[in-house]
């Protein structure tokens, strides 16, 4: 049985002629103790879907099970969900142990009880010495940390966590985003993350879900999604930098586009001609902009003791042919290989 | 300061002790006035020392016993008057407001908005102009001379509600939506979440309107015509009587001051509280 199942979600505001559809029907299954990352950019739509598994949103049409059960009516309380913000949400006047068991207290929980969950969740989040201070008291990191443990502690079914590490700073979030890996393989409870980075997708991810103006355009693993992209989206959205996308590629048929990835062009002595534009040092990889007629394409290979091609020069490149991607131009769809 | 001149910083000086001098001499003309007794007070020129009167005139005023032209009720019972129709307006107030805003701002219902600006308008509206339809209001309920009858005219407040409305705007959404997470109805959230983050606004509201309901002149004049319920205000204005009549000034003084130590002492307790919820919501 799937922990959470989500059937042809429908998301419509206003009614009538000004409705405005912004999640058009989205199907899937998430087995239960998987770790799915919803990512899209913004504005697609990745969010009000989480919101609507919350319960903070109407569903419009369709279905949502949480744990076999439909929870489309439920309030937020009742779904057995515990959900981490972005912006963490605690709640001012309150220490950080209050926070943790105000859920807990509502659900008259013996104090005894809210006592140990606290103090386990403190003991794996390491913030055991600050249970008596106030959320203004605390850093970006640990105001983080008490947010999860008031995930925590409600010991749900399901972890909602809509971008909570887009506060930190980027050490902090390399940290934060290993620190929930470990957690979820601890706890092993079934975890959507929604986020707009694809770093953390697809560092996070057990299977991401891939959406684009309110249409899921994939959903399977991180090698899935990046070595067989189904769009054109999904093949420009994960990557960096995204993969060349060819309308009048070199043996192409009319009608599709060729993708490749900047790090499956190898410099050869002959082969595509790309005109160089600029060159960047990433480090140990160098990045190669050109144009092949009038499209642009962008060549990644390793920084050796060749010197860089200078601008306005012409090199040759030679795509992996294992590692060409076809699109039908129209949809945008992957034509299967 | 951003420069220190000396002649600059002397003048400064000069005109804040110039002010402080005209707010403060009537004062202390009043306090001096209630240590004589009334012979002494009527000489010309009048004495500027405090004198040797001030335990007997005090308690006088405080307990009635004294005779003179106009009233001579004991302030003791009017200041307890006082201080019970401030506590019920401010706290009626306090609560009203605390409710309708958290109406305005967490709920939709038909007329909303409708609603929001009949509140908003009756800004406009102070007391007085409506005071003749409320003064038949209330002596037809028979609440005239009673706590009801000074104080519920006057707690319906249009700022109040405002001023959290204001408040409740900047709580940020997703407060609530973690509260319904958890689990907190809507009562427990306003409860346990909206109240105490208030508590700043609460606080400068309850020194305003403490104030206010201490003050109240016009509308105690009207509902009330027993000397048991007269508020200390009408009070002393009661203990002058017109005319060439000698009043007891010592006395009428030492009732003055007496009216103006508890608006100074809540004040003084609550500043740093004011301030603080007139300055920044603490967030």
């Amino acid at each position: 049985m799937s922990a959470i199942s989500l059937r042809n979600v429908v998301k419509r505001y206003g009614t009538g002629k000004h409705a405005v559809q912004v999640i058009h029907g989205v199907s899937a299954e998430v087995e239960t103790g998987e770790f799915v990352v919803i990512v899209g950019p913004s504005g697609c739509g990745k969010s009000t879907l989480l919101r609507m598994v919350a319960g903070l949103e109407e569903i419009t049409e369709g279905e949502i099970h949480i744990g076999g059960r439909v929870v489309n009516r439920l309030e937020p309380a009742e779904r057995d969900i515990a959900m981490v913000f972005q912006n963490y949400a605690l709640y001012p006047h309150m220490s950080v142990f209050d926070n943790m068991a105000y859920g807990l207290k509502i659900k008259k929980v013996p104090i005894a009880e809210i006592k140990t969950r606290v103090d386990k969740a403190a003991g794996i989040l390491e913030l055991g010495q600050l249970l008596d201070r106030k959320p203004r008291q605390l850093s970006g990191g640990q105001r983080q940390r008490v947010a999860m443990g008031r995930a925590i502690v409600r010991q749900p079914k399901v972890f909602l966590f809509d971008e909570p590490l887009s506060n930190l700073d980027a050490k902090l979030r390399a940290q934060t985003r290993i620190e929930i890996q470990k957690l979820h393989r601890e706890l092993g409870i079934t975890s959507l993350f929604v986020t707009h980075d694809q770093v953390e997708a697809m560092t996070l991810a057990q299977r991401m879900l891939v959406m684009n103006a309110g249409v899921m355009e994939q959903f399977g693993t991180p090698e899935e999604v990046y070595h067989r992209p189904a769009s054109t989206f999904v093949a420009s959205f994960i990557g960096s930098p995204p993969m060349n996308l060819l309308k009048n590629a070199p043996g192409g048929r009319p009608g599709t586009v060729m993708g490749i990835r900047p790090e499956h062009l190898d410099l050869a002595d002959s082969g595509w001609a790309l005109r160089v534009e600029t060159t960047e040092l990433l480090g140990a990889e160098r990045l190669v902009y050109g144009r092949l007629g009038d499209e642009q394409v962008i060549v990644r290979h390793e920084e050796g003791p060749i010197a860089p091609p200078r601008p306005d020069s012409t090199i040759h490149v030679r795509p992996r042919e294992d590692r060409i991607h076809w699109f039908e131009a129209a949809s945008g769809k992957r034509i299967a290989a | 300061m951003v420069e220190r001149n000396r002649p600059l910083v002397a003048l400064s000086h000069l005109v804040m002790v110039l002010g402080v001098i005209v707010v403060a001499f009537p004062l202390y003309v009043a306090f001096v006035a209630s240590t004589h007794t009334a012979q002494d007070i009527v000489q010309a020129p009048m004495p500027l020392l405090p004198g040797g009167n001030m335990i007997e005139t005090y308690r006088d005023a405080l307990f009635g016993g004294h005779v003179g032209a106009g009233s001579t009720a004991p302030a003791g019972r009017m200041m307890f008057v006082s201080l019970m129709s401030a506590l019920i307006i401010t706290i009626g107030k306090i609560a009203i407001s605390l409710l309708s805003a958290f109406a305005i701002v967490y709920f939709r219902f038909p007329l909303k908005n409708f609603f929001f600006w009949a509140i908003f308008v009756t800004l406009m509206l102070p007391v007085e102009v409506r005071i003749m339809p409320t003064y038949k209001v209330v002596s037809d309920l028979g609440m005239l001379n009673t706590y009801a009858g000074l104080t519920v005219p006057l707690i319906a407040s249009a700022t109040a509600t405002f001023l959290f409305r204001q408040f409740f705007l900047t709580v940020p959404d997703e407060l609530v939506e973690a509260a319904r997470v958890d689990g907190a109805g809507p009562m427990r959230f306003f409860k346990d979440i909206l109240v105490p983050l208030s508590r700043t606004s609460i606080a400068a509201l309850f020194v305003i309107q403490f104030i206010y309901g201490w003050n109240q002149y016009l509308w105690p004049l009207l509902a009330t015509t027993t000397e048991d319920m007269y508020p200390v205000v009408i009070g002393i204005k009661r203990m002058i009587a017109g005319g060439d009549a000698a009043n007891e000034w010592n006395v009428v003084m030492a009732t003055a001051i007496l009216a103006m130590l508890p608006p100074a002492v809540v004040v003084l307790l609550m500043q740093k509280w004011f301030v603080k919820g007139l300055v920044d919501s603490e967030k």
